[in-house]
């Protein structure tokens, strides 16, 4: 493994997850010299590394794989392309260069680089965000916690608590219960059905773990450790429920607060970066790939991404992109959607790399019309029935790319 | 290897109040208050011995403040609560760079947001005149959206006092107890006074680690003060009503929205809902003033937090657009009393109560005054240690910054294995997660333990009284 970080490279990827990995490789892939990733974990690997359960690896690999396995697969991988990682640096300020500000057990030095990607990824919300009420007791933990307490240390937490969410990584907390021998006594999800697709949501009757829908987690009490919850049922009622212990799962924010306390441009809805279809930032030395995009997409989403933004990259550097202003602005119109990307189309580019799918998420259950319109013309539309966190794409191909102007994604809803 | 003896088995086994000495000073809790009073006496000359309930100290009242460093420009004209933040605000700026004590000059902007308000400035300047902070700037509104122009163009008007500063409230408590400890005095921790008498010389203090003698005891038990006067004197001056403040701490970006602190005009019950930057480099709404009984527990409300969102965004619009880090709600020791309650009895016992949300600012003025009300043969310590605390303010030099840090373990924070390391030895090493969290900042940031809780367990197996099991604790 290497030690000493280089104060100068051709590209340096922050972060070492499958969108970071697959990048560095592909990067190497197609002859770039100098390539560096850096992760602040002590190890490489991201996220997978502590979900310790199938299914990865399908896209990538051809076969169903563990997390930590597939995890250690991306990383030889990278190693193999010849690509550095370093891992327990953590880049602490981004500045126009592009120049990278990092720190390691040696202390704070800088990284100058031809381009930079930023692959950090995305966490779960925290009970703060949420403001649920009560105490603060010990127990109180998100799913990347649990698994990192249960499969990488092999600790127990608690024995019942309670799980709160049901997206797919309050399965993947499932999961790990059922591993560590924890019995969740409940799960509570405030919509009126499991956010996750079927089959992930026969799970919980699988083990014996009691669903309840539409309602709230209002408060957590205890003392040092969890006491009970309080819930409020569908009837706006409040009840007390025995628990020694708090999952507080999903709701993925991008990990970007390097990018807040910097000089790019980010996108409230999504909460990752302003970028084109390359994947490129406000400032076009900076790309941007993975979950950091937005919340939140599996780990071959982001492998793939990785992978087009390491062409991307290869393709800047020599002189191929289309230049990054200009354009068409992508908006999404109305409380019903989340979030649309890349927000820029630009022109096309000689090489590949470019995304092919406008992502876009909504708020809230919706059936109806997906539009997409300029300056009133109608586009492109598409029929939709879905849900929160569940994937919606539109083909950039139906799109004027090249062209200017504004196009704007909105959803015109069935009446029922 | 042996299995490791628990922190507080072997606090025990050495613990010098079972070995009969005898103290010249038992200051029950070590809060900001009780760790002013032990360095002060310590420093003039005293044995002291500080006797907290708590697995921790500043586990009650000063868990949870606003981290300010007031001038006193509003506190009551002639009160000993303005005497007392005058001189521990002096006394503060003297003693912080040998203590290694941050400190950012920020100045507060007092601001009307109704005619109403308005109107109560004049009387707020001429307060502050009279009370000695002679350097207030009254603004208009311009002048105030040009100062911060963040700020919700309905402001009306408002004043500028420049002396009204961020400190790090609990780097500054640990310090004035580190200093005392290394200068000879002794700390016992889940060390409550259950009961005692003044036997005509000294003081027999019963505890559940032994018997304690001193021959002065000083009452600084926060929100149990009343309680412990009770059982140790049989009568008290004064009921405590706790009450509550609740706190919505912002993530980082939301800093660069204010430079000054951004106070209300107050009214007779309360300085208001503040909105400031803290020394970590966050942006803090609150606190909520609920008076209530229960002393022990502050619990949080999502409405009242939902409230102070909405007030924190109608002050800084920018706020609506930033996100939550942490919640937290604290208890400041609320009596029947405005003015702090500091009597000295007969039987050698001096009660320090009442002390609220001034506490911070004025500790090292309390203790100077309670000093000063003890006729004492002691000598001055001659050459103390001055211990240089651990530098947690987010514009540093902070430790991730330099060699040999052991690497980063809380991202957010930035926290490194040797900060953590560090804060779990020593004479004041951490001995609950919320103890290390207060002395390192570890897993207080944007994820709150999503990232490195289970680093961080593996770290404190086997040497906090409670083993982690997530990143709070009830401490």
């Amino acid at each position: 493994m290497a030690h000493d970080l280089p104060a100068e490279c051709d590209v340096a990827i922050i972060g070492a997850g499958p969108a970071g990995l697959a990048a560095a490789a592909e990067l190497r892939a197609c002859g770039a010299g100098r390539v560096i990733v850096l992760d602040r974990e002590p190890e490489a690997g991201g996220i997978p590394r502590h979900c310790n359960h199938p299914p990865y690896g399908l896209r990538e690999y051809h076969r169903l794989m563990r997390g930590p396995v597939y995890a250690a697969r991306l990383v030889q991988d990278a190693w193999a392309s010849g690509a550095q990682i370093f891992p327990g640096a953590t880049v602490t300020a981004l500045h126009a260069g592009p120049r990278l500000t990092v720190s390691t057990a040696s202390g704070v030095q800088e990284i100058l680089a031809q381009r930079v990607l930023i692959a950090t990824g995305v966490r779960e919300s925290t009970r703060a965000e949420r403001l649920i009420g009560g105490t603060k007791p010990g127990g109180v933990l998100s799913t990347g916690a649990l698994q990192g307490l249960v499969h990488l240390k092999g600790m127990q937490p608690f024995q019942r608590p309670v799980l709160l969410g049901s997206e797919l990584v309050a399965f993947s907390a499932l999961l790990t219960c059922r591993k560590a021998g924890v019995r969740p006594v409940a799960m509570v999800e405030p919509g009126p059905r499991a956010t996750a697709r079927w089959p992930a949501a026969l799970l919980p009757r699988m083990l014996g773990v009691p669903l309840h829908l539409n309602t709230d987690l209002v408060a957590i009490l205890g003392e040092d450790r969890v006491r009970e919850v309080v819930l409020r049922g569908p009837d706006g009622t409040e009840r007390s429920l025995a628990a020694d212990g708090v999952i507080v799962s999903g709701r993925f924010v991008p990990e970007a607060t390097l990018l807040r306390m910097g000089h790019l441009e980010v996108d409230p809805g999504s909460g990752g970066p302003v970028v084109d279809q390359f994947g490129r930032c406000s400032d076009p030395a900076y790309f941007a790939a993975g979950n950091l995009l937005r919340p939140v997409e599996t780990a071959g989403w982001s492998w793939c991404e990785g992978q087009r933004a390491g062409r991307a990259i290869t393709a800047s550097l020599r002189g191929a992109l289309p230049p990054p202003g200009g354009g068409l602005r992508v908006v999404a119109e109305g409380a019903a959607l989340k979030y649309v990307l890349p927000q820029r189309l630009v022109a096309r580019g000689c090489g590949a790399g470019a995304g092919d799918l406008l992502q876009l998420r909504v708020t809230q259950p919706v059936k109806g019309r997906l539009v997409v319109t300029r300056d009133g013309a109608e586009l492109w539309s598409g029929q939709i029935d879905t849900r929160p966190e569940r994937r919606l794409t539109v083909p950039i191909a139906a799109l004027p790319v090249g062209e200017t102007g504004t196009l704007t994604v909105r959803i015109e809803e069935r009446t029922r | 290897m042996p299995p490791r003896a628990s922190p507080l088995a072997r606090a025990r086994a050495s613990d010098p109040a079972l070995t009969g000495g005898r103290f010249d000073v038992a200051v029950i809790g070590a809060g900001i208050v009780g760790c002013a009073l032990a360095r002060r006496l310590t420093l003039d000359g005293a044995r002291v011995v500080v006797l907290e309930q708590a697995a921790e100290v500043l586990d009650g009242a000063s868990k949870g403040n606003s981290g300010l460093l007031h001038t006193g420009f509003d506190a009551p004209e002639g009160s000993l609560e303005l005497d007392c933040i005058k001189a521990g605000h002096a006394e503060y700026q003297d003693i912080r760079e040998r203590l290694n004590l941050p400190l950012i000059r920020s100045a507060a902007l007092v601001l009307a947001w109704t005619e109403e308000e308005a109107a109560a400035l004049p009387g707020l300047m001429n307060q502050a005149q009279a009370n000695g902070v002679s350097d207030v700037q009254p603004l208009d509104r311009a002048a105030l959206l040009a100062l911060e122009p963040g700020l919700a163009p309905s402001v009306q008007a408002g004043f500028r006092v420049p002396g009204e500063a961020i400190i790090d409230p609990w780097s500054a408590a640990h310090a004035y107890l580190l200093q005392a400890l290394e200068n000879g005095a002794v700390l016992l921790r889940g060390c409550e006074v259950t009961g005692g008498r003044h036997d005509g010389a000294d003081w027999q203090l019963d505890t559940p680690r032994g018997r304690v003698t001193a021959g002065l005891v000083i009452n600084a038990a926060g929100n149990y003060g009343d309680i412990v006067d009770q059982r140790l004197i049989g009568r008290t001056d004064f009921t405590l009503r706790p009450r509550k403040g609740q706190f919505v701490v912002y993530d980082k970006p939301a800093a660069a929205l204010a430079g000054h602190i951004l106070l209300p005009v107050p009214t007779k019950t309360t300085k208001g809902v503040v909105v400031c930057r803290t020394i970590w480099g966050n942006l803090l709404v609150g606190p909520t003033a609920e008076d209530q009984d229960e002393r022990a527990t502050a619990t949080l409300v999502p409405a009242a937090l939902e409230a102070l969102k909405a007030r924190g965004a109608a002050i800084l619009p920018g706020l609506a657009q930033q996100k939550v880090t942490a919640i937290y709600a604290g208890l400041r020791p609320a009596t029947q009393f405005k003015d702090y309650q500091i009597r000295k009895h007969e039987q050698a016992y001096i009660t320090v109560g009442g002390i609220r949300s001034t506490g911070l600012t004025a500790a090292l003025g309390i203790a100077r005054h309670v000093a000063g009300l003890i006729e004492a043969p002691w000598q001055p310590v001659k050459d103390p240690a001055w211990p240089r605390m651990p530098m947690l303010a987010e514009d540093g030099p902070r430790d991730w910054q330099s060699a040999n840090n052991g690497g980063i373990l809380c991202h957010c924070e930035k926290v490194t294995r040797r900060e953590i390391e560090a804060a779990l030895t020593g004479p004041l090493a951490a001995q609950t997660l919320a103890g290390l969290k207060r002395r390192t900042r570890v897993t207080m940031g944007r994820c709150q333990g999503f990232y490195c809780t289970a680093d961080l367990a593996e770290v404190t197996r086997g040497r906090l009284v409670r083993p982690m099991t997530g990143q709070d604790d009830g401490a």
